[in-house]
């Protein structure tokens, strides 16, 4: 049997190793470049769409019919998700406060978790699931099916009127919805309170709103206004930039709901961190 | 490969005639893949000109970059007199509003009737036109492909040569110079495809437009086109009348004149 030199053998495992090891370095060095060209496209549709939205003729039909898109059609939703959490966060703080003997204390708290915190994030993440995903769905298809590049060739701008008019219709609206989901959050929670006590709408209302403070309302209001721009930013970037085939528009969906998601809580923490300071 | 053969009979012929698109030396990749390569052609007023070739020889890279959907590496587009990569974003826009374009998949609105499909382009390139006028010309463009009673139909609701015939409504409704067809017989029967073919001809004559049409289907290209090119690995591979490329002995051009 043929022996082989020690010294050559260590060497050959040496470069193999050194070959794996500089293969591995090159693919997590493509990752990195993948993630911050991805990071710098965001930027640099985030500044085109700023620049469309203050250019001249602006599409305002197209913005209506998506403001009813966002606003009306998402109503059903947050109603049902609004309610159940305000009656959800009823029955479980109940027992505690009962406990101490701070039930009428009950709709304050509520309402200040509800609109401080609650109310605005759930929404945003609902709407995150339903709006995004709607959008990298639909701009995603529209990509596929070349339905943008024939609105470019027809003279459209497809930004101003795709992009801009979506962006700005879940600005505006999802600060309507989370007002809207905090008022039923409160409905359920009067409703939550009459299961095991008995309060009427008026004394619960003042129990409520002698807690809340003009302070506990701004806050949410302004940060929401951040939550629909990131909605519709990340789900027309997502389906705006979406691959040629059909498979990429799942991808544009899914990942504008993922993305959408983690940014909304990552303003939330920025905010909170904001009017910690205040 | 053969070299490029412009025939003498075509250069003649072209010669006196005024040219809509003059595309000289024309390159385009993506990363390191060379898509177009060194592509030279012209198209003249009020002619149909077939471009013929495999999948994947830069057929509908090329006309894209005609209207600028995908930008040159080199070499100069003119489009009636204009060098599309140099224009602005707001002369492109002009330009584009002379240029109809028919894609291979339709490209209709999906959230749109028949009818906004059509309006939507009317809209923003004839803006001068009143709501009587847009009906009309809606109503026309309908009638000239043969479907005036799909006016309030989603494009869900209409089979694939419907749908290819509302797309060539839409685009004719815009009275374009210049049609660009992106493989317009695609995906249909050998009978729609002859219809598509007719009407692109009944377009042409009625319309007066000149026509760039990229294709693989040699009916289409044999009812449709006063001239053909053929595209090849990126290049121009032969230029001249039907009746050439079907006399050819050359094993590629007969694959398609089989």
């Amino acid at each position: 049997m043929k022996k082989i030199n020690p010294v050559i053998k260590v060497k050959t495992i040496a470069k193999e190793q050194s070959i794996k090891l500089s293969e591995k370095a090159i693919a997590k060095t493509a990752e990195a470049h993948n993630f911050l060209t991805d990071v710098a496209d965001f930027f640099l549709f985030l500044s085109r769409t700023c620049k469309e939205t203050f250019s001249r003729d602006f599409e305002f039909k197209e913005f209506l019919r998506q403001s009813f898109q966002i606003g009306y059609k998402s109503l059903p939703l947050i109603s049902v998700t609004g309610f159940i959490m305000g009656l959800v966060l009823t029955i479980q703080a109940r027992p505690s406060l009962v406990h101490f003997g701070a039930v009428s204390l009950l709709p304050g708290m509520v309402a200040v978790s509800l609109i401080r915190e609650m109310g605005p994030v759930i929404t945003a993440l609902i709407c995150a699931g339903k709006i995004g995903s709607g959008m990298g769905a639909e701009l995603g298809s529209m990509k596929v099916t070349e339905q943008i590049d024939a609105m470019e060739v027809s003279s459209t701008n497809p930004m101003k009127f795709l992009v801009v008019t979506r962006v700005l219709a879940a600005t505006l609206m999802i600060p309507v919805l989370v007002l809207y989901s905090d008022a039923l959050g409160l409905f359920g929670c009067w409703v939550g309170a009459n299961i095991k006590g008995d309060v009427s709408f008026v004394l619960f209302c003042s129990q409520a709103f002698s807690h809340l403070e003009f302070i506990d309302l701004m806050p949410a209001v302004i940060k929401s206004f951040f939550f629909g721009a990131v909605i519709g930013l990340v789900g027309c970037y997502k389906g705006y930039t979406a691959g040629r085939g059909t498979e990429s528009v799942g991808i544009a969906a899914n990942s504008a709901v993922v993305l959408s998601s983690l940014l909304v809580i990552i303003v939330d923490l920025i905010a909170v961190q904001i009017t910690d300071l205040l | 490969m053969n070299p490029i053969q412009t025939t003498a009979n075509t250069a003649a012929k072209t010669k006196s005639l005024e040219q809509v698109i003059d595309i000289n030396n024309l390159r385009k990749g993506f990363g390191t893949q060379e898509v177009l390569k060194n592509v030279s052609l012209q198209l003249f007023k009020g002619e149909n000109l077939a471009v013929l070739g495999k999948s994947g020889s830069g057929k509908s890279v090329l006309i894209k970059c005609i209207v600028r959907l995908f930008n040159p590496d080199h070499g100069t587009i003119n489009v009636l007199g204009e060098d599309v990569t140099a224009l602005n974003n707001e002369s492109l826009g002009e330009l584009r509003k002379k240029i109809g374009f028919l894609f291979q998949s339709g490209a209709l609105y999906d959230s749109m009737t028949v009818r906004q499909n059509l309006e939507f382009p009317l809209r923003r390139i004839k803006k001068d036109l009143s709501q009587k006028e847009i009906n009309e010309k809606i109503n026309e463009a309908l009638e000239n492909v043969g479907l005036s009673d799909t006016l309030n139909k989603m494009p869900s609701q209409l089979s694939g040569g419907m749908r290819k015939r509302i797309s060539l409504a839409r685009t004719i409704v815009v009275d374009p110079i210049i049609i660009l067809y992106d493989e317009p017989t695609t995906g249909l029967d050998p009978a729609t495809s002859d219809e598509i073919s007719l009407l692109i001809n009944d377009i042409q004559k009625k319309y007066k437009t000149s026509s760039l049409i990229i294709t693989h289907d040699i009916e289409c290209a044999r009812n449709t086109a006063d001239r053909l090119i053929m595209l090849h690995e990126g290049e121009v591979y032969k230029n001249g009348q039907l009746a050439e490329f079907e006399k050819s002995s050359d094993t590629l051009i007969r694959s398609f004149f089989k």
